[in-house]
């Protein structure tokens, strides 16, 4: 399922982000230029107000780039109308968050299947491909349960089967780990190897270390620039 | 639009969900809807009830009286009274004059055997019969020999015939209204509540020249009745009529006439069109309270979109386009507004089946308001829905996933 060889998957050409404008105003990204391979496992790691959220956003197509060029596969981002960037994430993103954000009083596999629901899937295929992505994160006999009734691993790895129930070529994660204890972080991040493995593209933010170190690049961001990339062998 | 199935069961459980909330929201329609529809249906009934009285005064019916107005009414020595030669002018003189019907009343208890009953005895020609499309139920009219010797012959009505013969034929039976005594030669078909609420089979009907003699005591003739050719123009044929009475009752230039004509088809459009503009008062006043449990339902949602703005954000992020995150919040607030007007549309059915008979009118289901008024409430949950809807659809999704 990769691309041609040399073709990144996701190219950002000196894109900025300014918020406000006059006095007010605030630039989060101040030209950013950074490549992502199809199949490769990114972590973007750095401070707080360092821009990496936005950056987050800008490459989950939930934004657009103030200035510069966001090309995905190819196509330009930037360019699209917002329903044309909703349909891009429904088509090839998954987003795994730090707040879980499943939807309350549905139950796991109503969560699951909610991607397919806007994908038009037809019920039978719906239930057995969110039942499939419940049983890839080992939650197929919770499939019933409601976020309430799971603990904070369990509605993590709900998320992460929402988010690639659709076999997505891309999934983004937002500090994945970032309410959950050491255990149930390295559960996590296995389950998220796992996937990489697959052959899905992980875009994950976090800035703890250790689990930066799953990725195999690592892209350090300070002050609005990438100003390191770290490429690793696990 | 494959999604709309989902959406409409994803709209059914948050309705749920909030069952008080949503009963408490769609109050307005609920009242709007039953308050229009219960108006309307008794309304209609209204109009029905007065078309039906009306036409029991008889159809292409002119009824002349001495005096303006139903009362004598003024000042100055009282109108004058017809006389039989006033009803042989009109019949003879006036195109387009099918009948004329002389009444003379009078009114006493009719007694017979220990059974009594106080009635009005209207002395009239078969004339009569004619003009009012009254039929017998038994027996025969007066001949016309026994009109011109005024025989003391009577046709009664089925009140009088219940409350004096009970169960008996009484036909050739005789019975005394104030010492006269008269004999039973038909009964007349039952014809129920008049146009004022009086009792019209409860009637005595005697030839004029019997009533004359034997109980008013003189020669007049108190109403006419003109039954006029359908094929004639009720206004002219009034107004032959009138300047025919003018002469012969010596009214010239300005003077007013001492008499008035009375035409019941008029009557009928002036009572229906009066309740049809009641009715639609009625409803308007109605109306206002749909369009104020309207913004009931705005408002809901709109607390809706935001206590749901982290869900909203959910599904913009996974995929959702503007336009499906509309149409959830519309459908919503569309079946909402639908629900509150089926139970509004129950409710009218209860009131004004229970109503009607209170109010003395008939209950008239009418499909049509039924209809109107569901598919206004659904307009409504459109109207006032896609403001909220819209809200819901052009939600950043990075602001509404940090919503907390």
């Amino acid at each position: 399922m990769g691309d041609e060889s040399g073709t990144p998957l996701i190219q950002l050409r000196g894109v900025t982000k300014t918020f406000g404008s006059g006095a007010a105003s605030f630039q989060a990204l101040r030209g950013v230029d950074f490549d992502v391979k199809a199949g490769d496992f990114v972590a973007v790691m750095g401070p707080s107000g360092s821009g990496k959220s936005t950056m987050m956003n800008i490459l989950g197509c939930l934004d657009v780039p103030t200035t510069g060029e966001f090309l995905f596969q190819g196509f330009h981002v930037e360019t699209l109308t917002r329903d044309e960037r909703a349909l891009l994430r429904r088509r090839y993103l998954g987003f795994v968050f730090q707040g879980f954000n499943l939807l309350a009083r549905t139950n796991a596999l109503e969560n699951v299947e909610l991607p397919l629901l806007y994908r038009g899937e037809k019920p039978l295929a719906r239930r057995e491909a969110a039942m499939a992505a419940l049983d890839k994160v080992g939650l197929a006999d919770w499939w019933d349960h409601t976020p309430a009734e799971l603990s904070g691993g369990q509605q993590q790895r709900v998320a992460i089967a929402r988010a690639i129930v659709t076999s997505p070529r891309v999934l983004l994660a937002d500090e994945p780990t970032g309410n959950l204890d050491t255990a149930r972080s390295l559960e996590i991040m296995e389950l998220l190897t796992g996937f990489n493995d697959n052959g899905i593209t992980i875009l994950m933010v976090t800035h703890e270390a250790e689990m930066a170190a799953y990725a195999h690049t690592i892209a350090h961001v300070r002050d609005g620039l990438v100003d390191a990339v770290e490429v690793r062998t696990r | 639009m494959s999604m709309l199935g989902p959406i409409f069961v994803l709209a059914v459980r948050e309705i749920r969900r909030h069952l008080l909330r949503s009963f408490l929201t769609v109050l307005g329609i609920v009242i709007g809807v039953a308050a229009v529809v219960t108006m309307v249906t008794l309304g209609n009934g209204a109009t029905a009830a007065v078309r039906e009285q009306i036409s029991g005064l008889g159809v292409n019916i002119l009824q002349v009286r001495p005096g303006q107005g139903f009362g004598r009414g003024g000042g100055g020595p009282a109108p004058a009274d017809f006389d039989m030669d006033d009803v042989a002018a009109i019949r003879d003189q006036v195109a387009g004059v099918v009948v004329v019907a002389p009444l003379a009343q009078s009114s006493g208890t009719a007694v017979r055997n220990a059974a009594n009953w106080s009635t009005t005895v209207n002395g009239t020609t078969a004339d009569y019969f004619t003009a009012q499309q009254w039929e017998t139920a038994s027996g025969r009219v007066f001949s016309a020999a026994e009109e011109q010797a005024g025989k003391a012959v009577c046709v009664i009505g089925s009140t009088l015939q219940r409350n004096l013969f009970r169960s008996e034929d009484p036909l050739g039976q005789r019975f005394r209204i104030r010492g006269l005594s008269c004999v039973v030669i038909g009964t007349l078909v039952t014809r129920g509540q008049g146009g004022f609420g009086n009792d019209q089979d409860d009637v005595v009907l005697m030839p004029i020249k019997t009533v004359q003699r034997r109980l008013t005591g003189n020669r007049n003739v108190r109403l006419m009745m003109v039954k006029v050719d359908p094929a004639y123009d009720t206004a002219a044929v009034t107004a032959s009529l009138q300047s025919l009475l003018r002469e012969r009752r010596n009214i010239s230039g300005a003077k007013q006439d001492d008499f008035n004509i009375f035409d019941t088809a008029q009557i009928s459009q002036t009572l229906q069109g009066t309740t049809r503009i009641l009715t639609a008062l009625l409803g308007a006043v109605a109306a206002v309270s749909l369009l104020v449990g309207g913004i009931g339902i705005m408002n809901i949602m709109l607390v809706s979109v935001t206590e749901r703005t982290r869900e909203i954000g959910i599904r913009l992020a996974i995929g959702a386009v503007g336009r499906e995150v509309l149409l959830q919040f519309l459908v919503e607030a569309v079946v909402l507004a639908c629900l509150g007007g089926v139970i509004g549309l129950l409710l009218a059915l209860v009131a004004s089946w229970s109503l009607a008979p209170l109010l003395g009118v008939p209950f008239l289901f009418d499909v049509r308001i039924n209809v109107v008024a569901f598919a206004f409430s659904a307009l409504i949950g459109v109207i006032f829905g896609y403001f909220p809807a819209r809200r819901a659809a052009q939600l950043n999704p990075i602001d509404a996933l940090r919503h907390e």
